[in-house]
């Protein structure tokens, strides 16, 4: 049983900051091209990769709550700058727009680098990352199986990553003005959790209140969507 | 030259987007919550209302612009 503890653990803490990070990955590729969002998440796990390697178990002595308070604050902005248009978008759709308002996103991979969605990408693996890699230096450290400890972060990993490319195909098939609408939300949930844990705040829950602000962030939206309709008629 | 200035503009179009007003108050937000905690009050409600409100405000001025 104490051999399987790092292993069990790492999976089930890696599970929730895999999710995490597949979540902002999907939600951008899904939105703003996936190849963009993947050389990012690239860039994300190399310096990830060199951190490890340069810091070893050191890695701990690595400041998280700023990069916390940073990257959370950006998607935060990030995410209500989205909800913003989304809303706006959807309430007043114009006639030029309306036909673009319920196209897909699949189409909209440009060949260039989209430097929005690869900072995005960049950011939400290398923070996420990160944590993970806290994760395993703690247990693996103090069990003394760094490598079983790893391995458990990284069957997490995979698990998580195939969950997302099921979930992929059906939201391609989500009109593009909902899909922005509902990636904010994601950003704006993520973003508010991570700042305030960056500020030192402790949750009510811990990891579940992202839930909590995830269906609040949901709820006003709609709120708000309803009210600018009203005042479109 | 170039690159510099497209870099700014790449970050400036990034934060600040389409309305300055929430860039602004996430950050004064986050300095606040930052302020509280430090006086050991656990402010946890602070950013989800400003968000919330901000929004909100955003939206209006939005709807006004169109």
């Amino acid at each position: 049983m104490n051999g399987m503890f790092p292993i069990v653990a790492t999976f089930l803490a890696a599970s929730i900051e895999g999710t995490e990070m597949i979540a902002i990955l999907l939600g951008v590729g899904v939105t703003r091209g996936w190849r963009s969002t993947l050389l990012g998440a690239a860039a994300g796990f190399a310096v990830l990769a060199g951190l490890t390697f340069a810091f070893g178990t050191a890695l701990l002595s690595i400041p998280i709550e700023r990069l916390r308070l940073i990257v959370g604050g950006l998607l935060l902005i990030l995410g209500l700058q989205w909800l913003r248009k989304a809303l706006l978008r959807i309430a007043r759709p114009h006639p030029r727009r309306k036909t673009a308002a319920h196209r897909t996103l699949e189409t909209e991979s440009p060949a260039k680098t989209d430097w929005y969605a690869f900072v995005v990408a960049f950011k939400g693996v290398l923070l996420e990352g990160l944590e993970i890699a806290f994760v395993v230096v703690t247990f693996g450290a103090e069990a003394n199986q760094l490598g079983v400890a790893a391995a458990g972060a990284i069957a997490a990993l995979l698990v998580v990553s195939a969950i997302a490319l099921l979930v992929r195909g059906w939201l391609l098939r989500i009109p593009r003005e909902w899909l922005r609408f509902t990636v904010g939300l994601v950003l704006a949930a993520f973003g508010m959790f991570w700042a305030a844990e960056g500020a030192l705040v402790r949750w009510p829950g811990g990891e579940l209140a992202i839930l909590g602000l995830l269906g609040i962030m949901t709820a006003t939206a709609f709120g708000y969507l309803a009210l600018l309709r009203q005042t479109t008629i | 030259m170039h690159y510099i200035k497209a870099f700014l503009t790449f970050w400036y179009d990034f934060i600040v987007g389409d309305d300055w007003t929430i860039a602004a108050s996430i950050a004064a937000a986050i300095a606040v919550t930052l302020w509280l905690v430090q006086s050991n009050i656990d402010a946890w409600w602070l950013l989800p209302a400003v968000a919330i409100l901000t929004l909100g405000f955003s939206l209006w001025r939005g709807a006004q612009a169109e």
